[in-house]
């Protein structure tokens, strides 16, 4: 059991490591992850929204659905350890 | 399940502690838009300032201060204030969650509008995440301790 | 030489994953395993967070009475954002697994994985 456990897991970290050699280097400006949508976000948050900090304003504006999804889901989060832990009508 | 004891140092410095931490909670909160800060992080802040409490003084001394029912209530109230505002966009004639249509109300323009509206997501944020963590901790800590006690 | 220094945090991540992977599916005791998927948990958010730097970039912050700005003199706010939402969820996540847990002792009087297979049989 331990050993098929040891082995799936270092057939796993070999393929990932084998898959980083197509990634882009760590800090790489042109990286594809900076390409695409942020620098909209980077650019335009100050004169769109006042908000100098840009985690801020995209984590409450830009992406708000996001946001609110996350928060029912803290709250979802909450709500269930009450309903699992405490004891009703005793 | 927190043993019985405590320290009158521990004691002390906690009580002298947690007012500073909880206005530096508040500071992170309302000052998220200028420095790396927001609801989720003060949220955790002003939550951790009342778990503390609880392991240095006890629990009844932590419900003295907010009991169940009002961790209950916080939690709904944040997303209600969140999911509020969303539908007071709604209402002045935007889409849900664009804030530019409150400054039909606020004396700000476009911008600030978007910025108060930023502010007032942050608060609901941070309140819920307070009392979702509270909550968490004392579902988790007190659950055997009032085992025959009815709440 | 030059591909250790481009890739040598995503190898870390890596190793991060694999620890907490080998807790998540080799230990037995249900406490360890999810001590296990906080950790391949981090690796992730470490991973993403990595993603989003740049070199000679800074902070995304922006200065005040700064005009101008370059999209390559901040760093990505995006991986932030998600990952800032993803940790307060993997807290309380970890929250709900935790009464989870203690509803498992509840029942079973154990939290070791094969005694509890048994004692359902």
């Amino acid at each position: 059991m331990k050993w098929t456990a040891l082995i799936a897991v270092c057939l796993t970290g070999g393929l990932l490591i084998y898959g980083t050699a197509d990634m882009p280097d760590w800090g790489d400006p042109a990286s594809p992850a900076s390409l695409h949508v942020s620098p909209r976000y980077i650019e335009k948050t100050v004169e769109e929204t006042a908000v100098p900090n840009m985690v801020t304003s995209v984590l409450a504006d830009y992406r708000g659905y996001d946001t609110l999804g996350e928060t029912t889901v803290i709250f979802t989060a909450g709500i269930a350890c009450i309903l699992l832990i405490r004891r009703f009508g005793k | 399940m927190i043993s019985h004891f405590y320290d009158v140092i521990v004691q002390t410095v906690c009580r002298l502690l947690i007012p500073f931490i909880q206005v530096y909670g508040l500071y992170v909160i309302a000052h998220g838009h200028g420095s790396p800060g927001g609801g989720f992080q003060g949220g955790v802040i002003l939550g951790a300032s009342f778990i503390l409490l609880c392991l240095s003084h006890d629990i009844q001394e932590m419900k003295k201060r907010l009991s169940r029912r009002a961790v209950l209530l916080l939690c709904s109230l944040g997303v209600i204030i969140y999911s509020g505002i969303g539908f007071a966009c709604l209402f002045f004639g935007g889409k849900y969650l664009d804030y530019g249509k409150l400054h039909q109300i606020l004396p700000v323009d476009l911008v600030g509008a978007r910025s108060m509206g930023i502010f007032g997501i942050e608060v609901g944020v941070g309140i819920t995440v307070m009392a979702v963590m509270v909550s968490i901790f004392l579902d988790l800590s007190s659950e055997e301790k009032e085992k025959g006690r009815p709440e | 030489m030059e591909f250790i220094v481009g890739k040598y945090n995503y190898w870390i991540y890596i190793c991060l994953m694999m620890i907490g992977f080998y807790a998540m599916i080799g230990k037995r005791n249900l406490v360890k395993k999810l001590i296990g998927m906080n950790i391949f948990q981090t690796s992730i958010i470490l991973y993403f967070i990595s993603t989003g730097s740049k070199k000679g970039a800074t902070i995304p912050i922006v200065e005040h009475g700064a005009s101008a700005i370059q999209a390559g003199q901040y760093i990505n706010p995006l991986p932030h954002v998600l990952m800032l939402t993803a940790i307060v969820v993997m807290v309380s996540t970890f929250g709900v697994a935790l009464a989870l847990l203690l509803m498992i002792y509840r029942r079973y009087h154990t939290l070791e994985e094969d005694e509890i297979l048994r004692l359902r049989r």
